[in-house]
């Protein structure tokens, strides 16, 4: 089986957001940077199993500039066959939509696995566009998933609970939390990546949709009204006439 | 043109998110002066109430499963395209989000999932970096898709009753068969919920939960859980919140025994009301709390369930 695992690239969740230029570039000085989790810890490592079951290669693709080659050597280091970064500035959820559907396209991929989410701009746009400009079916927030031939049954998240559905390959898949067991890399598998081919290929250019105008900080929260544990009849009433909320 | 909203219903209701998108994009046709139309594909007791919201009609063409996101998103195109839709809106629930990139690819239009605001010159806000900041994004294509973030309006009855019509669309064959739904009933999804209990590590064991189902039972409150307690099973994974867990936003979320990791407040910190009980007064959540009790949550819990119980009564 073709598997192609889309990694992203986002800033740690600790990372302290500041922004440059006016308000209107996202300021990357002093940020860490991770493999979005989705991708690695769910995405990347069901896509292994899988293939560790039924055979076939595990692809890790990447939109991006070589910034990024440290992540996609993680995934290498993790499990996956092989690599190629797509070059270009992933500044739009349809510009890496786009560069994964032509590489699925051109390479046949059985299943295409993304994360639920990335972290920093909390779309969880990618993967529906991916399936749609494949024309295969999208299952989002998977949390579990197995494979006999080129059938599969999937659970997936859905508010307040979950379901089950079956469909062929090849289709578009979203890894939510449950999909696959964290793997951390080894010694072994950071000394094999080194050596795993990471191909480079130019972006195709695609007509921006969306222009990012300004970027703001949150209102802060006022700071807390300290309530005396003896006295909770006065939080009841806080929450009923001020917060208005019971 | 027009405004097309895409209404999602639950066993034939209407849940307030979906009242909130009808309402949403009838303002939008306001601004435009242009007509808020309802594409409605479940069954539904009463669809001519979203007239109320403020759709101007009701078109309902029945599918068995919205499963397939392939067919519904086919519906959307063919009712946009019927009726000249300059927007679509969407509800940013699991069904949204995964057909909101499908339309936006087929109509060619611009997307902006999770958005906060109604549009202002074709701009929307939109929270990113889990909640850390905020982005005005323009939406530049002639046509524009945009998922509406639960509790970005307050739906307000402005209309009566829409006249409605029957779809006549054709529903392509779908590639998705639904094997099994498995939903609790009774109580409200956490990312519906308004009010929300919430607890961790803080509570010792799970042995320890009772005071907190109490206190759910008599607010009428959903449930949530912080991640090590859903990794311990101390609670089962659907109650997780968080960056990796469920992101909320009740009008109230009370969280007990709970630090305030910052992965923890990512799902979180859009609640409108969070009130924190913590033992140590330094715990990072007091930080992002709007009520807070410093002690021993086995003292205070107990102490405030009485109180909300004398104030239910
Ligand atoms: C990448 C990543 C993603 C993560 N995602 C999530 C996520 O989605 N959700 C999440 O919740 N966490 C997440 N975490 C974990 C997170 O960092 C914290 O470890 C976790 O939230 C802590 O849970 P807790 O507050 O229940 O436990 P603790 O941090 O152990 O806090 C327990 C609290 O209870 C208080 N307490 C103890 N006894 C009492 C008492 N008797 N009365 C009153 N108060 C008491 C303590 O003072 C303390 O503040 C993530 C971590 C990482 C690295
Ligand atoms: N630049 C990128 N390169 C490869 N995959 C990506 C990229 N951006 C997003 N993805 C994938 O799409 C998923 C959803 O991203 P998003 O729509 O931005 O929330 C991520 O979890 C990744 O699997």
């Amino acid at each position: 089986m073709n598997l192609l695992v889309c990694i992203s690239r986002t800033p740690e969740t600790t990372a302290k957001i500041s922004f440059a230029e006016n308000n209107t570039k996202f300021n990357s000085d002093g940020v860490n940077y991770i493999m979005n989790p989705y991708d690695e810890w769910y995405a990347l490592v069901r896509a292994i199993e899988l293939k560790e079951a039924v055979g076939g290669k595990v692809i890790a693709i990447n939109v991006g500039g070589p910034e990024n080659d440290i992540v996609i050597r993680k995934a290498l280091a993790i499990g996956a066959d092989e690599a190629v970064r797509v070059n270009g500035d992933p500044n739009s959820a349809l510009f890496t939509a786009t560069q994964i559907a032509n590489y699925a396209k051109e390479n046949a991929c059985d299943i295409v696995f993304c994360g639920k989410e990335t972290i920093d701009y909390n779309g969880s746009e990618v993967g529906a566009m991916v399936a749609e400009l494949l024309d295969q079916p999208f299952i989002s927030y998977a949390s579990k998933m197995d494979v006999e031939g080129t059938k599969a049954t999937v659970e997936r998240d859905i508010e307040g609970g979950v379901e089950v559905v079956e469909l062929d390959t090849p289709f578009v898949i979203s890894a939510a939390k449950g999909l696959a067991e964290q793997r951390i890399p080894n010694m072994r598998g950071i000394m094999m990546a080194k050596r795993k081919p990471l191909a480079v290929v130019e972006a195709t250019a695609v007509d921006a949709k969306n222009e990012i105008v300004s970027y703001t900080m949150p209102a802060g929260k006022s700071a807390v009204k300290l309530i005396d544990p003896e006295n909770m009849d006065e939080l009841v009433r806080l929450l009923h006439e001020e917060a208005k909320v019971i | 043109m027009s405004v097309l909203i895409f209404v999602e219903s639950n066993k034939g209701k209407f849940k307030k998110s979906a009242l909130e998108a009808v309402y949403y994009g009838a303002q939008i046709a306001k601004q435009k002066g242009s007509e808020a139309i309802a594409l409605l594909c479940s069954p539904a007791d009463n669809p001519a109430e979203l007239g109320k919201y403020g759709a101007s009609k009701v078109i309902h063409q029945n599918l068995e499963s919205h499963t397939d996101n392939m067919v519904v998103a086919d519906l959307i195109k063919q009712a946009a395209d019927a009726n000249g839709a300059e927007y679509v809106i969407m509800t940013n629930s699991s069904l949204g989000k995964s057909l909101a990139g499908r339309v936006a690819i087929k109509l060619d239009a611009s997307l902006v999932s999770g958005a906060t605001s109604l549009p202002e010159s074709d701009s929307v806000s939109k929270k990113l970096f889990s909640g850390k900041a905020i982005a005005s994004i323009k939406l530049t294509a002639d046509k524009k898709v945009i998922s509406v973030m639960g509790n970005s309006v307050i739906p307000e009855e402005i209309g009566s009753d829409a006249p409605v019509e029957a779809g006549s669309y054709t529903a392509r064959t779908g590639r998705v068969t639904v094997k099994e739904s498995k939903t609790s009933d009774g109580v409200v999804p956490l990312p519906e919920a308004e009010l929300v209990v919430s607890a961790g590590r803080g509570m010792k064991g799970p042995e320890n939960w009772g005071i907190i189902d109490e206190m759910a039972g008599i607010l009428g409150a959903t449930t949530a859980c912080s991640r090590p307690v859903a990794d311990t099973g101390w609670r089962p994974h659907h109650e997780h919140v968080g960056q990796t867990g469920v992101a909320i936003r009740p009008n109230l979320y009370i969280a007990i025994g709970i630090s305030g990791a910052i992965q923890h407040l990512a799902g979180v910190n859009n609640s409108k009301t969070i009130v924190v009980i913590n033992k140590d007064p330094e715990a990072p959540f007091f930080k992002a709390a709007d009520y807070g009790v410093v002690g021993d949550l086995f003292d205070v819990v107990p102490r405030l369930n009485e109180a909300f119980r004398k104030f239910k009564q």
